[in-house]
């Protein structure tokens, strides 16, 4: 089964614990993940300019090693991103911005992008409120 | 195609709330049988009158009166949070047609996809 997977909420909610858990979950019961959406505070996984404690576990680096390694389509909505200062170097040097804090595997797109895999998944999945 | 139905349950003073709209604006625009339903503090956005540069904001009505012209076919409230916040269905733009509890779970039951936002 395609599974489409949109995470609302940031990385210090438990929510991006969830849908990573479930997210490997799924491929682990051998189906499919066609595309993994971030949307709201969710597009705050994609920086890489989060720290953590040493003793606690940096969810935006394992949402990134489990992108990785499973070659998975993760879209970041654009415009929510933007909105919270997550830039890629495209972006960052379109807007005039002294940095970026995103790049591979994340992927900054429009709404668009949820909207067809909505259409395309055999399930559609939305973590956070 | 796929229906969907966005629950859109945020104050207009949030992000969530515009950004509620802007995925069923965009899913609209793709073709995609589309309605919205306003619940608990997502039914302060259909109040008329509100004047958002009071908080330094821009206005959400703009992009609510956009929602027919896209083809957003259902927009709808929900009759207990209106009740709850003391509203009535009156005070609410786009002729939002207000549904009871029994309606909202038919309505859940008639859309292919549902997303809360």
């Amino acid at each position: 089964m395609d599974f489409a997977i949109a995470l609302l909420a940031g990385p210090q909610d438990p929510a991006a614990r969830s849908a990573l858990e479930f997210s490997r979950a799924v491929l682990a019961a051998g189906h499919r993940i066609s595309r993994l959406f971030f949307y709201r505070d969710g597009v705050l996984l994609a920086s890489q300019l989060n720290v953590v404690p040493q003793d606690e576990k940096d969810i935006g680096a394992e949402w990134r090693q489990f992108i990785q390694d499973n070659h998975l389509d993760a879209v970041v909505c654009i415009a929510a991103a933007l909105r919270r200062g997550v830039l890629n170097p495209a972006e960052a040097e379109r807007w005039d911005r002294p940095a970026a804090n995103t790049a591979e595997p994340w992927e900054l797109s429009g709404l668009g992008q949820w909207v067809d895999a909505l259409q395309s998944a055999d399930r559609a999945v939305t973590f956070g409120t | 195609m796929k229906s969907l139905l966005v629950i859109s349950r945020h104050s207009p003073a949030r992000p969530q709330a515009r950004e509620a709209l802007d995925v069923a604006l965009s899913a609209a625009a793709f073709g995609v049988p589309c309605g919205i339903l306003f619940m608990d503090d997502g039914v302060f956005q259909l109040i008329k009158g509100q004047d958002a540069a009071q908080i330094a904001q821009k206005s959400l009505a703009a992009n609510l009166q956009a929602l027919p012209l896209y083809g957003v076919e259902d927009v709808l409230v929900c009759q207990h949070s209106l009740g709850d916040r003391g509203i009535q269905a009156n005070r609410c733009m786009l002729d939002a047609r207000v549904l009871n509890n029994a309606e909202i779970a038919a309505l859940i039951e008639h859309y292919d996809q549902v997303l809360t936002l």
